[in-house]
C-alpha cells in the first residue's frame, strides 16, 4: 500500500513538472500580483512594508485557487479516476497523495518565493521570516480546503469559478491567522506562537477534513 | 473455480430505469458479449460491476475469489477513455499502474511488446495515434493480475491486425481461468456467449 501511495505521489509530481502540468501557473500569477502592487500603491516604503505581509498572503491565496480545479478534473476527464477508485489504494489515501503532490508542486513554491518577493515590498528581515513561516504552514491548509471544492466540481467543464466561490469563505480563517501571526512577530503585542499554533491546528484540521470530504465527494459523484 | 453471479440487478439513472431484474452467471474461462442498442445500459452494467456506479437493487458476487478482496480489486476496467496522460511515456504509464494496482504479471516492456508498442516505449503518449493509445490501454490489462476483465467497446479504434492481437490476449486470459465481460456492437473475434440488453421499448 505504501508503494502504491508513493507511485501515485510520484506520478502527480512528474505530471506537474512536465509541459502542460501547470505547476508554474500559480507561481507566475503570484509573482505578477506581488510585483504590480508597488506600482499601484506608490513609492511609500513605510506603507508597503506595513501591508506587505497581507499582499503576500492574499496573492498566495489567489494563486492557490488557480490550478486547483485541475486537481481531480484531469483524472476525471481521461478516465484515470475510475481506475484510481478501483485500485487497492483506499480512496482517502488517493486523495491525500494527490493533495500532497499538488501542494509540493504549487503551494510550496509560493512559500519559498515569498522571501524574495518580500524584498520588493520593503519587508524587514523579521517580517520576511514570519511570512515565509506562516505560508509554509498555511499553504497546505489552503490546498486541502481547496481539494474539497476540486472534488465537488471535478465533473464540471468550467468548475474553477464555482470552486473559488465554494472554498474562498473556508479559507478566510487561514488568512486571518496567517496574517495575525505575521503581525504578532513584528509588533510583539501578543506572542507569535499564539496565532501560529492556531494556524498549525487549521492546517492539520484541513489535512484530515479536506481528505475525508473530498473522498466523499468523489465517491458520490455519480449516482 | 471462480464464477461471477449477478442476481436481480437493477439500475436507475436520473430517475429513469435503465434495466431491472438482470441476472447472469459467468464461469471461469468464459467470455460474455453484452449487446444491445445505444442507451440500453451496457456501459452502466459494466460500471456497476466495477463498483463505479451504485446499483439500485440486486447483488453481484464473485464466488471462489479471495473473501476479503472487493470485486473492484478483482477486475480490470477498460472504459471508453484510455486513462493516459499525454506527457508520460508508455513505459512510465504502465510502470505507474503496475505499482498502484499490485499483483504484477508482465513487466511493462514485455506488455508493450505484446500489444505491438515496443518501439514507442519512451515516446510521450501525446504522439500516439488513437489506435496506439487504445493498444496502450489494453497493455494495462497485462501488467497486473485481475481475473475479471470488464471491457467497454474494446476494439474501437483498433485496426484489423490489432484486433487479431486483442483476440489473442483475451483467449490467453480465458485459458488461464479468467473471465471477460465486453460491451460491444461489432461481433467479437473469440468464442463467447451473448447477452442482449433490451433498451427502450
Amino acid at each position: 500500500m505504501i508503494a502504491a501511495f508513493i507511485a501515485l505521489f510520484r506520478r502527480d509530481l512528474m505530471l506537474g513538472a512536465r509541459i502542460g502540468g501547470g505547476a508554474g501557473v500559480g507561481l507566475v500569477f503570484f509573482l505578477m500580483l506581488v510585483t504590480i502592487m508597488p506600482f499601484a500603491v506608490g513609492p511609500d516604503m513605510a506603507l508597503l512594508a506595513r501591508i506587505g505581509p497581507a499582499i503576500l498572503w492574499v496573492a498566495a491565496l489567489l494563486a492557490t485557487l488557480i490550478g486547483l480545479d485541475r486537481l481531480f478534473q484531469a483524472d476525471d476527464e481521461d478516465g484515470s479516476l475510475d481506475l484510481l477508485r478501483m485500485s487497492p489504494l483506499p480512496l482517502p489515501l488517493v486523495v491525500l497523495a494527490k493533495g500532497l503532490a499538488h501542494w509540493i508542486s504549487t503551494g510550496l513554491p509560493l512559500a519559498l518565493a515569498a522571501p524574495f518577493l518580500g524584498l520588493l515590498l520593503a519587508l524587514e528581515p523579521k517580517a520576511l521570516l514570519a511570512v515565509t513561516g506562516t505560508l509554509l504552514v498555511g499553504t497546505p491548509a489552503l490546498t486541502f480546503i481547496g481539494a474539497i471544492g476540486a472534488a465537488l466540481t471535478s465533473g464540471m467543464r468550467r468548475g474553477g469559478l464555482i470552486l473559488s466561490v465554494l472554498v474562498m469563505p473556508l479559507m478566510i480563517p487561514v488568512l486571518i491567522f496567517g496574517i495575525s501571526a505575521t503581525s504578532a512577530a513584528l509588533s510583539g503585542t501578543i506572542p507569535f506562537m499564539t496565532p501560529f499554533s492556531v494556524l498549525i491546528a487549521l492546517a492539520l484540521f484541513a489535512l484530515v477534513s479536506g481528505t475525508v470530504a473530498a473522498t466523499l465527494a468523489i465517491q458520490n459523484a455519480e449516482g | 473455480m471462480m464464477r461471477l453471479v449477478i442476481d436481480g440487478l437493477a439500475s436507475i439513472r436520473s430517475g429513469r430505469p435503465v434495466f431491472s431484474g438482470l441476472g447472469l452467471v459467468l464461469e471461469a474461462g468464459e467470455a460474455l458479449a453484452i449487446m444491445g442498442p445505444n442507451g440500453a445500459g451496457k456501459s452502466s452494467l459494466l460500471r456497476i460491476v466495477a463498483g463505479l456506479l451504485p446499483a439500485s437493487e440486486g447483488r453481484i458476487q464473485l464466488e471462489g475469489g479471495e473473501a476479503d478482496t472487493p470485486l473492484a480489486e478483482e477486475a480490470h476496467y477498460l472504459g471508453h477513455r484510455d486513462a493516459l496522460k499525454p506527457s508520460l511515456t508508455p513505459l512510465e504509464t504502465l510502470g505507474f499502474w503496475q505499482s498502484l494496482l499490485g499483483r504484477p504479471l508482465e513487466t511493462p516492456q514485455k506488455a508493450l511488446e505484446r500489444v505491438g508498442l515496443g518501439h514507442t516505449a519512451n515516446l510521450p503518449s501525446a504522439y500516439l495515434s488513437a489506435g496506439q493509445r487504445r493498444r496502450l490501454a489494453l497493455a494495462r490489462l497485462l501488467i497486473a493480475h485481475r481475473p475479471l476483465w470488464l471491457l467497454d467497446e474494446p476494439t474501437s479504434a483498433l485496426d484489423a491486425a490489432s484486433e487479431v492481437m486483442f483476440n489473442g490476449l483475451v483467449v490467453a486470459h480465458l485459458a488461464s481461468g479468467g473471465m471477460v465481460m465486453a460491451a460491444t456492437h461489432a461481433p467479437l473475434g473469440f468464442a463467447c456467449r451473448t447477452f442482449t440488453l433490451g433498451g427502450r421499448s
